[in-house]
């Protein structure tokens, strides 16, 4: 059971109030007619998976319903930090 | 190879049973092979049995980075069944299921399969209409399925609460008498020893550190243990881990691997003498052999690689369970474990050539790769074998999530994801 600090509340609440979402930082293409079946599907499909380090989305579904960020070891399941939509993780993942 | 049979049996008895040969052997890897097999799961070595054996290609290896069998084959609930909607993944698991049938002769090994049937119920219109959908399409493609009736259901499962009272009533259910239950470690090492005996190499605790790549084309893979080992042609078979190797060959899959976890109960006397799923209430259950009740969970939603997971996600397939059998309230859990599975975005495995030559990937069977295990390796095998894929792989190829070809099974198939 993870134990997350929701940066919008400002506490620490069990991992059932969250949910999470997928990868974090992805940008939809500029002009999505534009782009090749590839890039397209890359942008649909295509997840990064690291085993080690890995920047998340989340949403505190349970709570305060906002959306953040969490950087989140995926082999030890440590988390690093939570930062909010718009902000840089300090800890960045390769 | 030595033959198992009744009189083998009766004949090492006089010997008081020290006499057996070995499984199989524990070589030295050899410089160079046809084609190496990066993961001895049950995918894996069924893969090198068939090589070996229907395809003739007996220069071969399997490396496993820890002990045959012991990642996800050994960590499944066993549950084979192929009652799939799309007419390419019915196929694919209809070519397995009838390997299933013939398995135990056909590698002279007892894998256990009990085809005990296995029932997918239906708790709203909609998941009735989804199941006659779904029948009708598996009949058309000879495969077999009922729809049934809340009462039906209850004669074949006098345990289940059919009654109007649940919170969740079951209106009816999807039959499918063939499915059933295999013994998973049984599988491994029954194609293990079948592989072994046609001339596979089986290189246990041996990691694969990197795969050796020159002029986009693979040439072999490099261990810790022995070094380089040249081959023609190399298949990546290694569910969770499967995004590890692919980066190493320098390209990404559509995958993310979650954990998955199942739990077993202290042995009962016989209850359960089918396999009952539901994806309404999101639990699955069946007994083994041994009495336990054998309990699957669904995926934690996180991405991971720790072979655990949350306590939270086992507690709601705990209350799916008592939903449905209100009399197993208060039998106790035993254990419970985790695994990796490696899921794509259309709930349908990736069998596949890659972006780099002579490598070849099987992978993102997710949750449901045991019932597979026959028929991947075959089709795999056969992949391997002509350098190009099998027609019942051909529409599970990566680049489907470049074209958009996908199998949309992801809440088609009646699987609990």
């Amino acid at each position: 059971m993870l134990h997350i600090y929701c940066p919008h509340c400002g506490e620490s609440r069990d991992e059932e109030e969250f949910h999470p979402v997928g990868q974090a930082h992805i940008e939809r293409p500029k002009d999505p007619d534009a782009c090749s079946d590839k890039e397209w599907g890359e942008f649909l499909y295509f997840r990064r998976n690291p085993r080690g380090l890995h920047h998340e989305l989340w949403v505190h579904a349970a709570g305060c319903r906002k959306f953040f960020n969490m950087t989140r070891n995926t082999q030890t399941y440590e988390i690093k930090e939570v930062y909010k939509l718009g902000e840089q993780p300090s800890v960045v993942a390769e | 190879m030595q033959h198992y049979s009744g009189f083998a049996l009766l004949k090492h008895s006089f010997s008081h049973h020290e006499n057996w040969q070995r499984v199989w052997r524990n070589p030295t890897p050899k410089k160079k092979y046809d084609v190496i097999i990066v993961g001895g799961g049950g995918h894996g070595l069924a893969t090198a049995y068939y090589l070996a054996k229907q395809f003739g290609v007996t220069n071969v290896a399997v490396i496993e980075k820890g002990f045959l069998g012991g990642g996800n084959t050994a960590r499944n609930t066993t549950i084979v069944r192929s009652n799939y909607l799309w007419d390419e993944a019915a196929h694919l698991y209809e070519h397995a299921m009838k390997l299933w049938e013939g398995l135990s002769q056909d590698l002279n090994y007892n894998v256990m399969f009990s085809q005990r049937g296995c029932l997918n119920l239906g708790h709203t219109l909609q998941d009735m209409r989804d199941i006659e959908r779904r029948v009708n399409a598996n009949r058309l493609n000879g495969i077999d399925g009922e729809v049934l009736d809340a009462k039906q259901v209850k004669e074949i499962v006098p345990a289940l609460d059919c009654s109007e009272n649940a919170r969740y009533p079951v209106l009816g259910a999807s039959w499918q008498p063939r499915a059933g239950i295999a013994r998973h470690d049984a599988v491994a090492w029954g194609f293990a020893r079948g592989a072994d005996a046609h001339g596979v190499d089986l290189i246990q605790q041996t990691e694969v550190e990197d795969l050796i790549i020159e002029d986009d084309t693979v040439v072999g893979v490099r261990t810790k243990r022995y070094g380089d080992i040249k081959a023609d042609r190399v298949g990546c078979v290694v569910a969770g881990n499967s995004s590890v190797l692919a980066k190493m060959a320098g390209f990404e899959l559509p995958l993310e691997s979650h954990p998955l976890q199942a739990l077993v109960s202290e042995p009962i006397k016989p209850i359960l003498d089918t396999v009952v799923m539901s994806n309404q209430v999101h639990g699955y259950a069946s007994q083994s052999d041994k009495g336990d009740l054998v309990i699957g969970a669904g995926i934690d939603g996180y991405n991971g690689y720790g072979q655990r997971g949350s306590y939270s996600t086992i507690e709601h397939t705990i209350q799916a369970i008592v939903e449905m059998f209100p009399i197993f309230s208060r039998v106790r859990m035993n254990r419970q474990w985790g695994g990796i599975v490696d899921t794509t975005p259309d709930a349908c495995p990736i069998i596949s050539e890659t972006p780099v030559k002579n490598l070849f990937f099987n992978c993102g069977w997710g949750t449901g790769g045991f019932k597979a295990t026959p028929g991947s390796g075959n089709v795999f095998a056969a992949s391997l074998a002509k350098g190009e894929m099998h027609p019942l792989a051909k529409p599970f190829s990566m680049f489907r999530f470049h074209d958009g070809s996908l199998v949309d099974e992801h809440g088609a198939a009646g699987v609990a994801h």
